[in-house]
């Protein structure tokens, strides 16, 4: 195994990818969360302010997703094969609502007809919501494990998908997206609209944090690994401590008005979440409810040393650029939504 | 229907339409260049307008090509898990320098050119566009080399067994530069600048046959017809190029080209025919001994027929790679002439009033699609029945736990959303055309009346 500063590559690589995405989950989350509270807009100039606050930015936040994909097939091509194959169904659904997500951004403003754009409103809500749903559905399902042979092929079927455990899941990264789209949308506008926002937001931390602590619950009744976990190392339970914390910390920086650092908050939440879930599945990758002999894990499921050897190479040069590129974007349209010509 | 078939439907429908649009995107991201870079150095209004008008057409193709590429980096592991077990060490690395290196370098700088005309100064807006193209031509030269490191592979060595057989990079140089990458990228590439300086052609050619928008019109025209005949006659040597290329790595699939069957005859080369693969016939108006003379350089030697392999190492379809290469060629032909004679006309002062010939650059956009699409066909049916050359056979790459009702699901809904899609595409795209290039009045009332 090669090293690199004392690390394994395979290491290195998973923690790369959890990075990608918790990247993912952070920028394309306030966008979709946004997305999730459009409806609750009700004038069509609160709407239009709205999604051109995202317009910018948002096919640039979902290249985190096309490169955390690109990360895992080629750091892990078995569990990016046995992920997306088990998952058949979920992943097809979720193309097609990225898909119409797209399609309802761009086609909305293309006419004036009031129905026309209601009707693009419900799709980009609905997409929106959904897309967080399903990834929560497949998140929750790779914390349990499940069904894969000693061939990584899966054995189970779609409702074991769909279990309880997964939809709580879904639940949460839905109300968490939300709580932080909200928070970027107060952030992006002035007056009324900001003040009907900070509403909005309230509600969304609140369900929030029901789903937060049921999902916790559920977590150490349920998922008997990420049990033992906490049990070995009890400093684990400082994350829901932690995570409660910097939600009355976001509640705390709305009411000062200071949007930006509340907004950096539920930013934090959201890695805080995926970091939980990461620790508890070290070393393993996928889990095999079978037989955990099955499980894919960093060992057994890398590419060759020298493959990781070239992505992380990729990566070492790309992370700069990537992120450069995203400061000047996000500093070209800092300040609150301006309508010109060119928004949607 | 089996799994097989409704994977590979459900890979060339999706890739096909996802096609449609980055070939688009690449020959648009040029033109704009030209047009802003016009527009910088001689600060004419015309210019301005020029390029305001094709960035709004580039933003909606742009978008439908990222929404239905992103279903094309997820159906690998979704229907073709084998596969991916098999070729990620290598192809993933080629998918996340995509990512890394392109696609995110297009996306943001994306949100420059569509969002920020009034939020940065000209030149950055300008720096921006530049971006944006280079972005969009990095993503295909790694999405080619991925591809045709599985036309013909190189740098890399197989490890173990049956299910756990994977190919593994040994020199990661050789295998982007395996031996038909060069070719393809700029075969590719040119391709798009066709793809996308027809569609500009067209469009301008519509405006001057209605009398609207003529004097901008004619200006695009004709800087955009100069890189079109440009582009049209490099396609003829880069496609030589390829053909030789595949004449030594992918015989086989040569051999289907031309409908060539007998290794011991030397062979001639179709401008159209018809193959009986039953009786092993073609049919048509030939150049004897033309195929071994572009080889080979001579009139005797013999090329490799598809009578060498045997029938389960060659491809199936023979007529419909026979016919979707001809038909590519016989269009880079076309598009030859077509941009030839018009730039004379162009030079003599006399292209635009030819009524014949404006309609004619009217309908053109559809024939460097077409090519687009049928090269494709033709360079991927005939790899088969090899999904990596040689090496792991397409039944051998799917999904095992997939069933065939899960991909004729999926294979109804992409058609359905995708049938959706093209119509909002066809009906926008038409829209804005009709609309024009004039934004200071009408448009922008519309929106004003919109808010409240
Ligand atoms: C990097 C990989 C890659 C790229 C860039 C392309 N393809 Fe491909 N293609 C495949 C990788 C692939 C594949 C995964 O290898 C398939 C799926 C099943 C197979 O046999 O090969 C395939 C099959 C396949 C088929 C079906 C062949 C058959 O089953 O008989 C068609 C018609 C195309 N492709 C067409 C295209 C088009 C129009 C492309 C233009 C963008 C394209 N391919 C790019
Ligand atoms: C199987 C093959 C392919 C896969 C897996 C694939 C994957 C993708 C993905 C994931 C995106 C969206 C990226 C984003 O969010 O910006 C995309 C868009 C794009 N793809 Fe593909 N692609 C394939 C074939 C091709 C080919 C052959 C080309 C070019 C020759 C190409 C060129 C582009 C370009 C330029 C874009 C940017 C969007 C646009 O210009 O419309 N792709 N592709
Ligand atoms: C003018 C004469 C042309 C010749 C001799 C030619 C030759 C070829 C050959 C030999 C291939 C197969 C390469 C392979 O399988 O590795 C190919 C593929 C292809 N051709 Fe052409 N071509 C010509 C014109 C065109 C035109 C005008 C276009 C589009 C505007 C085009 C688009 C393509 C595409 C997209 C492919 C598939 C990608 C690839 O394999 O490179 N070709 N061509």
């Amino acid at each position: 195994m090669e090293t690199f500063l004392t690390i394994e590559l395979g290491t290195w690589m998973f923690l790369v990818i959890g990075a990608v995405f918790s990247g993912y989950a952070i920028l394309d989350g306030f966008d979709l969360g946004a997305g999730t509270v459009h409806l609750f807009l009700k004038k069509e100039e609160s709407r239009r302010i709205a999604l051109n606050a995202i317009g910018p930015v948002w096919d640039g936040n979902e290249v985190w997703l096309v490169i955390g994909g690109g990360t895992l097939f080629a750091g892990f091509p078995k569990v990016y094969a046995t992920l997306l194959s088990s998952f058949y169904i979920p992943f097809i659904l979720f193309l097609v609502l990225i898909i119409l997500r797209a399609v309802a951004i761009e086609f909305r403003s293309k006419e004036p007809m009031l129905w026309w754009r209601k009707l693009w409103d419900i799709v980009y809500s609905f997409s929106s919501t959904m897309i967080g749903f399903t990834l929560g559905v497949v998140l929750g399902n790779v914390v349990l494990g499940i069904a894969i042979d000693e061939n990584m092929i899966y054995k189970g079927g779609l409702l074991d998908i769909f279990n309880p455990y997964a939809l709580l899941t879904g639940l949460t990264v839905v109300a968490l997206f939300a709580l932080h789209g909200s928070v970027y949308l107060v952030m992006k506008t002035k007056d009324r609209l900001s003040d009907r926002l900070v509403n909005i937001s309230k509600t969304a931390g609140m369900f929030f944090t029901i789903c937060y602590v049921m999902l916790s619950i559920a977590t150490l009744v349920y998922v008997p690994h990420a049990a033992e976990d906490f049990k070995e190392t009890p400093i684990l339970f400082a994350i829901p401590v932690v995570t409660l914390l910097l939600l009355l910390n976001e509640r705390w920086l709305i009411e000062k008005k200071k949007y930006w650092l509340a907004f950096l908050s539920s930013a934090t939440l959201t890695a805080l979440l995926l970091v939980t879930i990461a620790i508890g599945l070290f070393p393993n990758i996928l889990i095999s409810n079978i037989d955990s002999a099955y499980s894919l894990t960093i060992a057994n499921s890398a590419a060759s040393q020298k493959s990781l050897g070239i992505i992380l190479t990729f990566v070492i040069i790309g992370a700069p650029l990537v992120l450069l590129y995203t400061l000047f974007l996000f500093k070209t349209f800092k300040g609150k939504v301006e309508l010109d010509e060119m928004s949607y | 229907m089996d799994v097989e078939i409704l994977s590979r439907l459900q890979f060339a429908f999706t890739i096909a339409f996802h096609y449609i649009y980055p070939p688009l995107s690449i020959g648009l991201g040029v033109a704009l260049v030209v047009f802003e870079g016009m527009y910088l150095r001689t600060k004419d209004k015309q210019w301005e307008q020029l390029t305001r008008f094709w960035i709004r057409i580039f933003a909606l193709i742009f978008g439908i090509g990222v929404a239905t590429g992103i279903v094309m980096e997820f159906e690998f592991g979704t229907n073709w898990a084998a596969y991916s077990r098999y070729v990620g060490d290598i192809f993933g690395s080629a998918l996340a320098a995509e990512g890394v290196f392109a696609f995110a370098l297009e996306s943001t700088f994306l949100g420059v050119l569509l969002f920020g005309w009034n939020r940065v100064s000209p030149r950055v807006h300008f720096f921006s566009t530049v971006m944006v193209t280079l972005g969009s031509m990095f993503s295909a030269i790694w999405i080619v080399v991925a591809n045709s490191w599985q036309q013909t592979p190189a740098g890399f060595k197989v490890v173990g067994e049956g299910m756990t057989a994977r190919a593994e990079i040994t020199d990661f140089w050789a295998m982007v530069f395996n031996p038909s990458s060069v070719d393809r990228i700029m075969h590719v590439w040119i391709g798009a600048f066709l793809a996308g300086t027809f569609l500009v052609l067209s469009v301008h050619a519509y405006y001057i046959l209605k009398g609207r928008f003529v004097e901008e019109s004619k200006k695009a025209f004709g800087v955009i017809l100069v890189i079109a005949t440009i582009s049209a006659l490099a396609q003829l040597v880069s496609g030589h190029g390829s053909a030789n290329g595949v004449a030594v790595n992918q015989p086989a699939k040569l051999a289907s080209f031309e409908g060539h069957y007998d290794s011991l005859a030397v062979a001639d080369m179709y401008l159209f025919g018809w193959v009986d693969d039953a009786n092993q016939k073609v049919t048509g108006l030939k150049i004897p001994k033309g195929l071994t003379f572009l080889i080979h350089q001579d009139f005797t030697t013999p090329v490799v027929g598809l009578n060498a392999f045997d029938k389960n190492d060659r491809p199936g379809l023979v007529n419909f790679v026979f016919q979707t290469y001809h038909l590519m060629i016989a269009i880079g032909m076309f598009l030859i002439g077509l941009t030839l004679f018009s730039l004379f006309l162009w030079w003599r002062g006399k292209l635009f009033d030819q009524r014949w010939l404006m309609i004619l650059f009217s309908f053109s956009v559809l024939l460097p699609q077409i090519a687009n699409q049928v090269g494709w066909y033709s360079a991927e049916v005939g790899r088969q029945p090899w999904v990596v050359y040689g090496l792991l056979r397409t039944s051998d790459g799917l999904s095992e736990n997939v069933r065939a009702g899960q991909v004729l699901f999926s294979l109804i809904l992409f058609t359905f959303i995708y049938a959706i899609l093209f119509s909002l595409f066809i009906y926008l795209l038409n829209k804005k055309i009709q609309h024009g290039l004039d934004f200071s009045g009408a448009e922008k009332d519309n929106h004003q009346t919109q808010i409240t």
